[in-house]
């Protein structure tokens, strides 16, 4: 069965007498465990539609469906705990929270959002600290790592609570290219390993050389999606 | 509970110097009411005591209409033997009486054969007296104290002890006018001087109840007035009700109360000064509070604007709006438990101080007043639950706009 399942998608913003057709009647199907992109230019859809993805926006028209579940009706209170519970996020700027180490940083949905035991918890973090390669810096700050390894945190804590998919909007844009590719890298090893969808916006061409299906946006519409069969890991 | 709690004090451990402020501007407020509740309550509690304990008692009765005419001290308004002895009846079933004095009041001319003047005087039974106003012997200056007065003795007021230069061992006439108007004088021996306090009575002079009769030629039992002290003093409102209720209802042949009956706070006119202090001590309450509420609210706004990103980001992950609120509530009652806990602390140790440093005051005519301040645990515990439950309602509103706060709008937020 598909991870996600969108029909007809649409949204529109209205500001005044101006509406924006962010997302027309867009199709597509995800599949578990695929390593997806968004691909386009600036205002071209993509974070609109991760954002529906993420149950943080609701389409103005259309259904969708993630993990089996039609999320456009979502209130509030059940679209937070659907996130909680199946959703994990990358962001652009990272977003760690400052106040907490590391290691508090990925514990933190697993304390904050899903209320695991403290023993498991420990466990679970630290076996996320060493797959994204940084199991000797849980006592550090965010303000005392690099932004590549910002990066890695912020993926740890995106399945650290074994989200059945995770949402990236531009994760690499604010790295440089080395340290953006080996961020592509850890999430395709991520995906290899816990078996997690991973969909993520860019919209810088090299980076999604690696990736196994991208979909094109412009002006809210969906172009092309191609698929590279065994890509090439950075 | 326990992880928002460890979360929010670790926010505000990010602005420790708005969050030291903060608290400080808390703890000055707490400290300020503290103090002032601390000094005032000193104060307040030293001049009733006085009052009460050297000279009114807690609970006067009087014959109805006595008090409006008190000023002539009206001996035709006397209780009879008969009223007394209902008195006496009543009194001996309650309880919560400690003792009563029975009181004779009256004016007459103080002579020291080569001066003359008014003076007002209290006529008592010592051992009642005693019993009923246990500081009055404190009141006298100069002279023997113990057993306060014997017949033939006077207690001259210190004003005219001064003014008449009366000195103790002294000989004094008094003249005075009984009810039917006829005079009589009797030679007295000063006994000792009497040091004048504040309010009714403050500056009378006293002689035996038994000289008083044979001044005034009263045959059998006649007085002025009944004095009650109680055992404990925050009875008095209950004590007060049952004894009002009690004697007035007890009526005369015209279908009209037979006595009155009043407490201190009616007799004596420092009742408003203190009914002030308390009204003085609510509004610096109001002052703490619109501190308290003005500072938090401010600290609150701007902790929620400076983190409205991040707001985004824990509501993305899946936080329940329900936990953001309480994140940021919690923030704003850490602050008020810091607050008040420094403001506890400081107010604590400056009324240690105060009391070590014995400080002493003027009140009128009174001089060299030691103040003792001292707070109860009621009252520090009724401050800081103020000062924390506001510092909570002063988070509400912050709290609310970040639970609310929509995650896309918030993630976008630079």
């Amino acid at each position: 069965m598909s991870l996600i399942i969108a029909k007809n998608l649409e949204k529109t913003y209205i500001a005044g007498d101006i509406t924006v057709n962010a997302i027309q009647g867009v199709d597509f199907t995800i599949e578990p465990a695929s390593f997806v992109s968004f691909i386009g230019p600036s205002g071209s859809g993509k974070s609109t539609l991760l954002n529906m993805i993420g149950c943080l926006d609701p389409p103005t028209k259309g259904t969708l469906q993630v993990a089996g579940q039609e999320i456009t009706n979502l209130n509030r209170k059940e679209a937070a705990l659907f996130r909680g519970e199946h959703l994990g996020f990358v962001f652009q700027d990272f977003n760690l929270i400052p106040v907490l180490t590391v290691f508090e940083n990925i514990e933190y949905p697993l304390l904050m959002v899903q209320n695991w035991p403290k023993d498991k918890r420990k466990k679970r973090v630290m076996e996320m600290l060493d797959a994204v390669g940084m199991g000797d810096q849980g006592d550090k700050y965010p303000r005392q790592i690099s932004g590549g390894q910002k990066q890695r945190v912020a993926v740890a804590r995106a399945l650290v609570t074994n989200a059945k998919l995770v949402l990236a909007d531009e994760p690499t844009a604010n790295l440089d290219r080395e340290t953006a590719n080996k961020i592509i890298g850890l999430m395709q090893k991520m995906r290899d390993e816990f078996k997690t969808t991973f969909v993520f916006s860019t919209h810088d061409p090299k980076i999604v050389k690696n990736v196994e299906i991208t979909f094109t946006l412009e002006d809210g519409k969906l172009l092309k999606n191609q698929t590279i069969a065994g890509g090439d890991h950075a | 509970m326990l992880n928002i709690l460890k979360l929010a004090a670790r926010n505000l451990r990010r602005y420790k110097r708005r969050t030291f402020l903060t608290s400080m501007l808390i703890s000055l407020g707490v400290v300020a009411v503290l103090l002032f509740i601390s000094v005032s309550g000193s104060f307040k509690g030293m001049m009733v005591g006085q009052i009460t304990d050297s000279m009114l008692g807690h609970i006067q009765i009087h014959k109805k209409g006595y008090l409006a005419s008190i000023d002539s001290l009206p001996l035709n308004r006397n209780l009879t033997a008969k009223q007394i002895n209902k008195i006496k009846q009543i009194l001996a079933k309650e309880e919560a009486v400690e003792s009563y004095s029975m009181r004779i009041k009256l004016g007459a001319m103080f002579s020291n054969f080569s001066e003359t003047t008014n003076i007002r005087l209290n006529a008592v039974l010592p051992s009642q007296e005693m019993k009923t106003a246990p500081l009055l012997t404190e009141r006298i200056i100069d002279g023997q104290k113990d057993g306060l007065i014997k017949q033939g003795e006077i207690l001259v007021p210190e004003l005219l002890a001064k003014g008449l230069k009366v000195k103790v061992g002294d000989g004094i006439v008094l003249i005075a006018n009984n009810k039917d108007g006829s005079v009589n004088g009797q030679n007295f021996m000063v006994r000792g001087i009497l040091e004048g306090i504040s309010g009714p009575g403050g500056r009378d002079g006293m002689i035996h109840l038994e000289d008083a009769k044979a001044l005034l030629r009263i045959d059998g039992a006649e007085v002025s007035e009944v004095a009650i002290r109680l055992k404990d003093i925050d009875q008095l409102p209950e004590v007060f009700s049952r004894l009002k209720s009690q004697f007035e209802s007890i009526l005369n042949k015209q279908d009209k109360p037979v006595f009155e009956v009043h407490t201190w706070e009616k007799l004596s006119p420092f009742f408003n000064i203190a009914k002030m202090i308390d009204l003085m001590t609510f509004f610096i309450k109001i002052m703490l509070v619109a501190i308290v509420l003005v500072s938090i609210m401010n600290v609150m706004i701007m902790a929620v604007y400076e983190r409205i990103n991040e707001i985004g980001t824990i509501s993305a992950m899946g936080t329940l709006p329900s936990k953001i609120l309480g994140l940021f509530i919690t923030e704003g009652f850490l602050l008020g438990i810091l607050g008040t806990s420094i403001g506890t602390a400081i107010s604590l140790v400056a009324i240690n101080m105060m009391n070590i440093s014995q400080i002493s005051f003027d009140f009128g005519r009174q001089k060299g007043l030691m103040l003792s301040p001292s707070i109860g645990a009621n009252d520090v515990i009724s401050v800081v639950l103020v000062v924390i439950g506001i510092a909570v309602l002063a988070s509400l509103q912050p709290a609310y706009k970040a639970a609310k706060m929509d995650p896309i709008e918030a993630l976008r937020h630079v």
